[in-house]
């Protein structure tokens, strides 16, 4: 699909959110906590991703945009290591995710060191994915208990104050069959942070919702981006939600980063008539 | 070890009888199957309750106690004497002609009921529909499940050496008295099973090609040694799980 | 016809002694054929081609060859080199290694219905492999096969006469002795219907449940 050679040379790094971004003056930590270096995947014939190079900052949130196939929720399901690069390496937090150093070389990394990056990533899924066999509390508690080895108490006690933090107390003892799509995308998001993560993959968290649904799950995430200094890399065609919590927006096509800026001036002023041209079709 | 003259006195021709009584009582079942399977869609209740009966009589049945039955029983109660391959034949004619008839019973329920009414339309009798329009597209369905029951009821072909049938299995077990040695023949007869199966499989996967080639729709995927699993493999829900016949 | 109640008077003391016995081989055989099935299961989707492929020849063998030849060898070749076992231990084993081939098949359909996203959400949660499989996708497998296994029960109630040929004396074993000890036929017209009275309903009970499970889930 892709053809590196009529695409721009994809930018090295996204440091300038930092001084444009719109709130994140608070948490300007600033150090580098994702890392994607010439990561290129593969599926068959087609090139999702190629040659990819960008990095996240800590603290801040970052929107993927584009058409669909650009290869957004590629980059999420790379980092949660549901998928594997052909080439390229990604770090999270300075180590690397799908390798380790052995006698100074990188080897394909082990499912012990694949584990322990693993606890510094949290993800939220279009189809919530909340397990239907075990009642909303349980699927908060569940890996605080058998990952993190907390108390039984400790991880009830987490998972009910984030239970609240989503509005869905009066739920606790109810399976996920007996909620609404969006209260179920609700628990998911209590149970990915029940763990504490430095990244949040958001992966186009609202598409499954009916439309009177998306709001609540919206209010959600935006209270948790206000008041958490957790990062977070969003791919979402709501582009409301997208303006008022990013401090970057970077826009795709054909597995590359078309442009990134803060989202003021990428939702006004795109430089790139492929982003005016994807902008026009969705806001 | 089996001597040359015990595998040709006794191995080769229970081959051949193996052989015989899997055509025969396949013969036998598919005929049940299909009169049974089209019975139990019939539009009058007595015919679908009587063709019901039989279904649920035979699926309850061990075929082993029916062969002891037919070959024991019947001639003392009824004054009538089996061959014992012919009581064989018929045990298992009768028990897997049930099975299949619950296959051609799904198979016409799942042809569109647009089929049935085009056909209405078109001034055809019930039987003309059954058989121009509504067997030929179900055909092509049953095939595949056909083809588990088919192995089914080769192994249940073994059953017939407890009625003195000499079968490869009765073979097998007069070369291990002969012989004093078990292993080989054992070993040698589930291999021979097997191998028969497995020719069986691709019988019917060649049966299946032009089944659906003749309806027009595209050939299942998949060259001649595709796969090392003999069967479809069984869907997802209990229908498809047990559309092998063995259980139900 | 032919028919003398005096005889099925006198059968009856040996029928229940059979009935006894197939029932605990029936019992004793699915408890193996399901733990067993799992097992298969399991390794079918093993990482490993040295795990998967081996076990995956042999369930395919085991499933496509005949119990009654399967009880002969378990019961005169195994001996030869293994332990010698009981005509109905060796029945039992036999019943359960033959079924567990069927129920590997329905775990294998149960677990592929296990949607891919549960799979994903255990790993985003970084759950441990065994915790995966015993607290997420276990749970919700067995769920679904349950009325598949029942008919599998069933089937195995049709075939555990079978057990009967190595000298384990089951309700057919019993008819078999009885009938030929007397010169009369009737033990076998009373067995054979009686497991049409015991599969019958055990039948209906599956599709009961089958319907239950379905609306539930």
């Amino acid at each position: 699909m892709s053809s590196p050679a009529d695409t721009p040379q994809t930018p090295e790094t996204t440091d300038s959110p930092r001084e444009n971004g719109g709130n994140g003056e608070s948490r300007a930590n600033g150090s580098e906590l994702v890392r994607f270096t010439n990561v290129t995947k593969r599926f068959g014939d087609v090139t999702v991703l190629d040659r990819l190079d960008f990095h996240v900052e800590t603290g801040k949130h970052v929107t993927l945009i584009g058409p669909s196939g650009s290869g957004k929720t590629t980059i999420l399901r790379l980092l949660m290591t549901l998928l594997t690069p052909d080439e390229g390496t990604i770090t999270v937090d300075g180590d690397h995710l799908n390798h380790e150093e052995r006698d100074g070389k990188l080897v394909k990394a082990g499912e012990k060191h694949v584990r322990e990056v693993r606890k510094k990533i949290g993800m939220v899924f279009q189809q919530f994915n909340l397990f239907p066999n075990m009642k909303v509390l349980r699927n908060v508690t569940e890996a605080p208990v058998h990952v993190l080895g907390l108390s039984k108490d400790e991880a009830v006690e987490r998972a009910k104050g984030l239970i609240e933090l989503v509005g869905l107390s009066e739920h606790l003892d109810k399976y996920p069959s007996q909620l609404s799509g969006g209260q179920q995308q609700r628990v998911a998001i209590a149970r990915a942070l029940a763990m504490r993560p430095q990244v949040l993959l958001l992966d186009e968290v609202t598409s499954a919702l009916d439309p009177e649904l998306v709001a609540g799950v919206l209010d959600v995430l935006r209270d948790i981006a206000h008041t958490t200094d957790i990062t977070m890399l969003c791919v979402t065609h709501e582009m409301g939600f997208a303006r008022d919590i990013s401090d970057c927006v970077m826009m795709f096509d054909q597995g590359r980063v078309v442009e990134f800026g803060p989202p003021d001036k990428m939702f006004s002023e795109p430089e790139h008539e492929r982003t005016r041209e994807f902008l026009s079709t969705v806001l | 070890m089996m001597t040359q003259g015990m595998f040709e006195n006794y191995f080769l021709p229970g081959v051949w009888v193996t052989v015989q009584v899997t055509l025969f009582s396949a013969a036998l079942a598919a005929v049940v199957a299909l009169i049974v399977g089209t019975l139990r869609a019939s539009r009058l209740w007595i015919v679908r309750f009587l063709s019901g009966v039989y279904f649920e009589l035979f699926r309850g049945t061990s075929a082993l106690i029916l062969m002891f039955w037919l070959v024991f029983a019947v001639p003392l109660m009824f004054r009538w004497q089996f061959a014992p391959m012919y009581a064989g034949v018929l045990a298992l004619g009768l028990t897997y002609g049930a099975y299949g008839s619950e296959v051609v019973r799904g198979a016409l329920a799942a042809v569109p009921v647009a089929q049935r009414e085009a056909g209405v339309a078109l001034g055809f009798t019930r039987f003309q529909r059954l058989r121009r329009i509504e067997l030929p597209q179900a055909w092509p369905e049953m095939v595949p499940p056909f083809n588990n029951l088919l192995i089914e009821l080769l192994k249940g072909t073994a059953l017939v050496s407890t009625i003195m049938v000499a079968d490869m299995t009765y073979a097998g077990n007069l070369v291990r008295i002969g012989s004093n040695e078990s292993a080989p023949v054992y070993t040698l007869l589930l291999v021979l099973y097997f191998v028969m199966a497995f020719v069986l499989t691709r019988g019917m996967r060649v049966l299946e090609r032009h089944a659906k080639a003749g309806v027009g729709q595209a050939p299942p995927r998949g060259g001649l040694w595709s796969r090392l699993a003999l069967r479809e493999s069984a869907g997802e829900g209990s229908g498809a799980l047990t559309a092998g016949g063995a259980a139900r | 016809m032919n028919w003398d109640w005096e005889v099925v008077d006198d059968f009856m003391p040996r029928f229940w002694d059979g009935l006894a016995l197939t029932l605990q081989a029936l019992v004793l055989g699915s408890l193996i054929a399901f733990a067993l099935g799992l097992v298969w299961a399991m390794a079918q989707r093993s990482d490993l081609r040295a795990i998967r492929w081996p076990v995956t020849a042999f369930t395919e063998f085991v499933r496509n060859t005949p119990l009654l030849v399967q009880l002969f060898f378990l019961f005169y070749v195994v001996p030869e080199w293994g332990p010698s076992m009981s005509p109905l231990t060796t029945g039992i084993i036999g019943l359960g290694l033959h079924y567990s081939t069927y129920t590997a098949e329905v775990y294998r359909a149960g677990i592929g219905g296990v949607p891919q996203g549960q799979w994903e959400a255990a790993t985003a949660l970084n759950l441990p492999r065994v915790r995966t499989w015993t607290a997420v996708i276990l749970p919700q497998a067995i769920r679904r096969v349950v009325p598949a296994l029942g008919n599998y029960v069933i089937a195995m109630l049709k075939d555990s006469p079978m057990i009967a040929v190595i000298g384990a004396l089951e309700m057919f074993g019993e008819a078999e002795g009885f009938s030929n000890e007397t010169f009369t036929t009737e033990a076998y017209t009373i067995v054979g219907v009686a497991f049409i009275v015991i599969a019958y309903p055990a039948s209906l009970l599956i599709r009961l449940l089958e319907r239950r499970l379905v609306l539930t889930s």
